[in-house]
Order: C-alpha cells, then structure tokens, then sequence
C-alpha cells in the first residue's frame, strides 16, 4: 500500500492532517470512479451490466458527497465558498468569484488554528494573541 | 446536525449569517484572555477533559497486591448564556434592515465575555478552574495613590518577573474601572499614560470585563493555556410566533503552568 497522498513527510505531520489528506485523497479517488463509471456506461450495451453499473455509480456519487461534507465541515473558508457556488441556479463561474470574493473579506472565513475541528456553527474566534 | 440545532430553528441563511456576525462583534473586544495567554483547540465538544499526566496518591485498589490510582484530568467547564431574537426584527433582517434590535444579544455576550475573564484571570473554584491571580505567588501590589500611579505599579510588577527569571514581553489585563481611567489619563507633560505603560511592558494593553484591578503577565508563551473543546458558538433552542431563543456556547479549561509569571494588581481606591 502506498502513502502518496501525503506530499510532506508523514511523520511530521499532525494526526487531522492526515485524516484531511486521506479523505482529500479519496475524495478524488470517488470523482476518478464516478468518471470511469461515466465511460463504461457510455459504451456498454448489455441492459443488466448497465444497470449495476448505474446502481454502482449511484454509492461513489454518495461516497463523494459524504467526503466533500467531512471536509467542508474542517475548512469554513471552504465551506463558504462551497455555499455560494453548490447547489444555485445560473452562471457557475460568477457564483464563484463572488464566493471566493465574500470567503476573503469574511475575517471568521479560516479556521483559527491549524486543522483542529471546526463545528459547523461556530464563531470561528479562536486565539487571539497576537503570532498564535 | 450538530448539537447546536442550527437546522430546527425557523432562521434563513442571511438571519444566521447576521446572527453569527452581531455576535462575533460583541465578543471580540472582551476576550481579554484570549490576547494574553496561550489558545489550545478547538478540540471539538466531545473533548471533555485534559490530560494532567499525573494520578491521584490514593490507593484505590481492592485486591492486595495490586495498586491502583486514579489519573487526574482537568474537565472542561461548558458556558451557555441564552437570549432571545424577535422573529419581526429577523424578518426585518431578511429584507435587508440593517438596525435590526439584537439586545438581548448584547447581554448574552457580555456574560459569557466576564465568565471566561474571570475563569482565567481570577478563579472559578466550583469549575475546578484557578485563575492567574490565584495561582500567582506573589502578593498583589496595592494600587494606592490614584491612576496615575499605574507606571510605577507596572514597572514593579515587570521587575519583579525580571528577578524571577520570568522574560517578556508582558501583557496587562484591565478591569472596566481601571482601563477607563488609565486611557483618560495624561500624565505631566501630556504624555498619555496608556503610551508610557505600552512601553514598560513592551507587549498589549487590554480590556478586561469582569476582572477586579489589573494583572501584568508574561506572553512569552508556554505559562498559560487555554484549552478551547468548542469554541464559541450560537445554537437554537426554541421558539414560539414572536421569539426564537437561542444561545452562546463554549466548552473550555484553564491551566497555570507557571504561576509566578504574573502578578495581580489590586483594584483602584476610588
């Protein structure tokens, strides 16, 4: 088994950074599945092969969402800007900019200490001693 | 869902999001605690207790030949100020009224804003919490002779860390009566007397609701730590067709590492 989805050295990393790595990781190993599912049923025939596959496809696009909350839950600048552009109707790259826009002028948007974590709801205050 | 309840409560995005905000505002300026010493966390609410590393002398063991101590903790102290919002000011909100009446808020905050200053810097035994003036083992230096004493009160305070080994830069904590007269105050010649403090300690002058006199401490780090479980948070608790009641949140713990890293100051003779 392979550790790639550390790019620092493990050892010293904190322990909730590498959780947050591990589910970065199959975070994109869920949207590679959902891509690769995509394709197969793009040329496959066989009504019942298509039919597990569809049904297949269907638990990565849950795994999917179950690791994008997980760590939208661990990044409030994130998961703000996630808010302003999942889920709306119109343009998906206006939403963006004025998301990320928002996110930057917003002094709670980042969590207020390394990757500890962060319940949703939170004031976001944290320390505020000056170079903590 | 969280604890918090967030979900339940019969509040729109922008009504939270202005909730949330309000409530940053009136906290921010009182965590006098949180600019002077070491922050910890958030661990997150289930974190109910710190590791001492240490046990308790008692044994405790009901077989012979065996010994058994129980390991000593330090548990967390969860603070809750309730305070209710009206659901027509809410509405208000939600068409973009920006004088929106959050008063209840206001004494909310203030509460909990007293609560954690006086948990850290003085003492809260029913918690378990000993505060920096509890701990220190110096005796407070008597603030007689008005305001415009506090220079020298300060540079005693600071000499006396100097001569314990205890490095700046040094932090002062004020209490509402003693902040007040200490920024209103010059001293001969004009000089504000806020600058001449600045520069003995070298380190923040802050204001600290719910603190009686003042405390001069060490900010070199590694004295005292706050341990955040969760941090400051607003959750739901019920409404009816006019109010929603709400409330602020935060579970937290406070340890001395080294207690002769501060000294008290007593409060002003009026």
């Amino acid at each position: 088994m392979g550790f790639d989805q550390y790019h620092e050295p493990p050892q010293e990393l904190p322990e909730e950074t590498r959780t947050f790595a591990r589910l970065c990781a199959s975070l994109t190993e869920e949207a590679e599945a959902i891509g690769w599912y995509e394709q197969r049923l793009a040329v496959e025939r066989d009504p019942e092969a298509r039919g597990v596959m569809a049904d297949a496809v269907g638990e990565e696009y849950k795994h999917f969402c179950m690791d994008l909350e997980f760590l939208l839950r661990r990044k409030p600048k994130w998961r703000e800007i996630a808010q302003g552009v999942l889920l709306r109707e119109g343009d998906i790259v206006e939403h963006g900019e004025a998301a990320e826009a928002a996110a930057g002028d917003s002094a709670s948007a980042e969590a207020p200490s390394s990757e500890l974590p962060v319940l949703a709801g939170t004031l976001g205050i944290g320390s505020l001693k000056e170079g903590q | 869902m969280s604890h918090l309840l967030r979900e339940h409560a019969p509040i729109t995005e922008t009504g939270w999001k202005t909730i949330d905000e309000e409530a940053r505002e009136r906290l921010l300026p009182g965590l006098a605690g949180r600019r002077l010493v070491d922050f910890s966390g958030p661990h997150g609410w289930e974190y109910s207790a710190t590791n001492l590393g240490r046990v308790e002398d008692d044994d405790v063991s009901p077989i012979k030949g065996v010994e058994a101590n129980r390991r000593v903790v330090l548990p967390l102290v969860e603070l809750r100020a309730r305070f209710t919002v009206s659901r027509e000011e809410l509405r208000a909100g939600d068409r973009g009224a920006e004088d929106i009446d959050f008063d209840a808020l206001d004494i909310a905050a203030q509460s909990i804003v007293e609560a954690e200053n006086l948990a850290v810097f003085h003492s809260w035994p029913k918690a378990g919490v000993d505060g920096i003036g509890e701990c220190s083992p110096h005796d407070a230096i008597h603030s007689d002779g008005g305001v415009e004493k506090y220079p020298a009160h300060v540079a005693r305070a600071v000499e006396l860390l100097l001569r314990k080994g205890i490095a700046g830069p040094y932090g002062l904590a004020l209490g509402r009566e003693q902040y007040t007269r200490v920024v209103e105050s010059a001293e001969h010649g004009g000089y504000p007397l806020l600058d001449h403090l600045r520069k003995i300690l070298e380190g923040p002058i802050v204001w600290a609701p719910g603190v009686k006199g003042a405390v001069v401490l060490s900010m070199r780090g590694g004295d005292f730590n706050f341990v955040s479980g969760q941090d400051l948070s607003v959750g739901y608790e019920s409404h009816d067709s006019d109010t929603v009641t709400l409330y602020l949140e935060e579970s937290f713990s406070f340890r001395v590492l080294t207690p002769e890293a501060a000294v008290p100051i007593s409060p002003l003779e009026s």
